[in-house]
């Protein structure tokens, strides 16, 4: 699972398709880490919106592929500034593809 | 160039101009030229009747989505209907009484004919389609149907106007009740007094071409006495309220300036060079107001915003409202500059500062912008400056009268205002809904729908 700029979601499911990653899942989210949100104005009344937006990233794959996953999400979602997110490596009990019901490494 | 009007004795005009029509006409201030002599021009009329439905288009779509778009989502469709229905029943109400309230033929009092006309037009009785309506040149007169209609905008917008300060958390049953008072006991008084031959500020000389003073002052002060009065939105100034769509407050703020030509050229009431004059400065004033709205902006640190031009637009459209055909282009930019950078300090500074919950900020554009525009007309007359006054123009006593219109129209419509939504409040059962309609919306609470479904 990878928390990301919006705007490097194309470079960073172009990598994984280059992995072989067959699939994932994208979710707009909002959240604040170190970036904190924009002030925006309206006719003069400042709000300031903590949570910035967010790209959430969720792929399942093989343990035997996960390192080189995760070094293509960070290479490819980084921008050396603040608010490039981050990703979490979590371990997955079981997965089964619903229409044939193969389970885990072959329902990847 | 004061809007003169003496209306063509009554119903039986042109052919009947009986012995008792004249000695009506005998009875106002500045009888002009033979009424029998008086011919209806097919370009006026074509004009005037373009020139109401502007207006109409500033009023629906124009205000409900420029106002719409500032309201909060769950609001939408409240806001617009609000602005709708009260526009429908002032036209209602128009046609009912207020036409001759405003414009009717002099009530005996002279004392009273300061405020208000007789009611011996109600329900338009005597107007007829060859019924005819003075203009501002001698011998050159409009179907009056065609003057009811355009003044009958007027008041619809004008009521729609004051919506703006009671969104979001005033009852749609309170809102018509408000209307209705509202329109009877502010709006008809003021405009006769303005407008109408006999009227008090008419016959001091008070300049107000389109409704400076009519319209903007005395929509924006309601606005704020009724803002005072409802109170503040639950969570104001706490939570977040930011405009949910500024693309519709951008779409409704084009077709305001589009139709505001209509309201401020139609009132020259023919299509002549003084109409023109109202329409190159209601662009130019306009343009001005809204770069200057920005760079004010960027004067306090902040960013050139879209609805800093949009805010702007309006404010530049309010002030040269008054000053339409009473000033010159470079008068007109220049009126158009200050009130955009007044009202910018009224939304901006002074509304936080007092903490009022002027919520779309009809007071601070409307309200602040008609002063200065009413105010400012008085400077921008002058021929020195470039207005159409006389060379004999004396700045100094028409600025005394300007200030005096504009205080005596605050007077009258804070205490309007204050009656308007007692009784308001008494007929509706309440001014406010529940907290829990207000918020989880007034779209639903008042209407049961939602402005936007997934």
């Amino acid at each position: 699972m990878a928390v990301i700029k919006p705007f490097k979601l194309d470079e960073v499911r172009e990598a994984l398709t280059a992995l072989g990653v067959a699939g994932m899942t994208v979710t707009e989210v909002k959240g604040f880490g170190r970036q904190k949100g924009q002030t925006e104005i309206y006719r003069g009344a400042e709000y300031s919106t903590n949570m910035v937006p967010k790209i959430k990233l969720e792929v399942a794959c093989a343990d035997a592929v996960a390192d080189r996953v995760v070094e293509a999400v960070q290479a490819a979602a980084n921008t050396g500034a603040i608010g490039d997110g981050k990703i979490f490596v979590l371990d997955l009990g079981s997965a089964v593809r619903i229409r044939t019901g193969e389970t885990d490494d072959t329902a990847l | 160039m004061v809007r003169a009007m003496r209306l063509a004795a009554g119903g039986a005009a042109g052919a009947l101009a009986t012995g008792a029509a004249w000695a009506q006409d005998a009875a106002l201030q500045s009888p002009p030229a033979a009424a029998a002599a008086a011919t209806v021009d097919k370009g006026d009329t074509a004009w005037m009747l373009t020139a109401t439905v502007l207006v109409m288009m500033m009023i629906l779509p124009g205000l409900a989505l420029f106002y719409g778009g500032l309201a909060r989502a769950k609001n939408m469709l409240s806001v617009m209907t609000q602005v709708g229905a009260v526009a429908c029943l002032a036209m209602l109400v128009w046609v009912m009484y207020g036409y001759s309230v405003a414009f009717g033929p002099d009530v005996s009092s002279g004392l009273l004919s300061n405020f208000v006309a007789g009611l011996d037009k109600a329900f338009l009785s005597g107007v007829t389609p060859a019924s005819q309506a003075a203009t501002f040149t001698r011998g050159v007169e409009i179907p009056e149907y065609a003057f009811v209609a355009f003044q009958m905008t007027f008041a619809a917008i004008t009521v729609a106007l004051v919506l703006g300060s009671v969104v979001e958390r005033m009852k749609f049953s309170a809102v018509m009740a408000f209307a209705a008072v509202w329109l009877t006991i502010v709006y008809l008084p003021v405009a006769h007094m303005v407008w109408a031959a006999s009227g008090a500020f008419f016959k001091l000389g008070a300049l107000d071409f389109a409704g400076g003073t009519v319209v903007h002052i005395n929509a924006g002060v309601s606005a704020l006495v009724a803002a005072l009065m409802l109170g503040k939105r639950l969570g104001y100034p706490r939570e977040p309220m930011p405009p949910h769509s500024l693309t519709l407050t951008g779409v409704g703020t084009g077709l305001l300036w589009v139709g505001w030509f209509g309201f401020n050229a139609g009132s020259a009431l023919e299509a002549n060079g003084s109409a023109a004059l109202a329409m190159i400065n209601t662009f130019v004033a306009t343009a001005a107001g809204a770069l200057a709205w920005m760079l004010v902006e960027r004067a306090r640190g902040h960013k050139g915003s879209a609805l800093g031009f949009c805010s702007g637009i309006i404010a530049g459209l309010v002030a040269v409202t008054p000053a339409a055909g009473n000033s010159g282009p470079f008068g007109a930019i220049v009126l158009g500059i200050v009130a955009s950078v007044v009202c910018y300090f009224a939304v901006a500074w002074l509304k936080p500062k007092l903490g009022y919950d002027d919520a779309l900020d009809a007071f601070g554009i409307h309200g602040v912008g008609g002063m200065v525009g009413a105010v400012g007309t008085a400077i921008v007359y002058a021929p020195s400056l470039g207005g159409p006054g006389a060379v004999d123009y004396e700045m100094g006593a028409k600025l005394v009268v300007q200030v005096g219109a504009v205080l005596a129209t605050i007077a009258w419509a804070a205490v309007g205002t204050a009656i308007a939504m007692t009784v308001a409040k008494a007929l509706a059962g309440g001014l406010r809904p529940s907290a829990e309609v207000e918020h989880e919306g007034l779209d639903i609470g008042d209407h049961g729908e939602r402005a936007y479904n997934p």
